[in-house]
């Protein structure tokens, strides 16, 4: 087993359901989550969009894939990094956003929150930070 | 004549809507769908460009596709109105002519 942890920042950009991106990021990030690295994952412009709470994707006969999000703490993927900007030019606060928790084992499993939400400057620090950047 | 025109795409991705708003006419209406509907989300940055055009046209959002995305009454920018798949192909026929907005 290589020892060697690198981060990875998965990037999501597109709005769910109009396009495929948003689901093949999450598939991506829980298959990459096997691997035991340092992921962090970035929601700027139209991304915000795959965490708002409320959707219900039964009249358009598509899979509504937001609950999963709440499944990204079990695998460790525990931040997850909300453009502030992104969210106000939207229309949209953190109250609009799906709360999301991990549970942490160092702290006999108290929940945190998962959603840390950023400024662009933060963003760009975030993103010059890593090692891999998975762009959606 | 009137034309019905439809908008799939979010206003925050790509300059459909602006475009569209900028050349519809009078009687004409416009129905949001797909990612289209985040443009008749309130407090948004489109907000105001979108409000101004009502007075001149009405513009419609396809409710199937606000219930996927989570927007509900209380995000929705007064003044739209909302349809289902039936109000959709009713539209349709009521104008005299399509335009997609891609």
């Amino acid at each position: 087993m290589s020892e060697v942890v690198k981060k990875f920042l998965y990037v999501n950009r597109k709005a769910p359901y109009g396009t495929i991106y948003a689901l093949e990021s999450l598939e991506v990030v829980l298959i990459g989550a096997a691997f035991d690295q340092d992921v962090s994952l970035a929601f700027l412009d139209d991304g915000v969009f795959q965490l708002t709470k409320g959707q219900d994707t039964k009249a358009i006969g598509v899979k509504n894939f937001s609950p999963t999000y709440r499944a990204l703490g079990d695998y460790e993927v525990t931040k997850l990094y909300v453009e502030k900007q992104s969210l106000e030019e939207r229309g949209l606060s953190e109250d609009d956003l799906q709360e999301l928790v991990w549970e942490d084992e160092d702290d006999d499993w108290a929940e945190k929150p998962s959603i840390r939400i950023i400024d662009r400057k933060e963003m760009a620090a975030l993103m010059a930070d890593q090692d891999v950047v998975l762009s959606f | 004549m009137s034309t019905l025109h439809t908008v799939n795409k979010s206003p925050f991705a790509t300059n459909a809507l602006k475009s569209c708003l900028d050349h519809v006419s009078d009687g004409d209406s416009i129905l949001l769908i797909e990612d289209g509907v985040y443009g008749a989300s309130n407090n948004s940055a489109m907000a105001d460009m979108v409000k101004a055009k009502m007075k001149q046209i009405s513009i419609i959002a396809l409710k199937p596709d606000l219930d996927a995305r989570g927007i509900d009454e209380t995000r929705l920018l007064e003044g739209i109105s909302t349809t289902d798949y039936a109000g959709f192909v009713e539209m349709a026929a009521k104008h005299d002519l399509n335009q997609a907005w891609l």
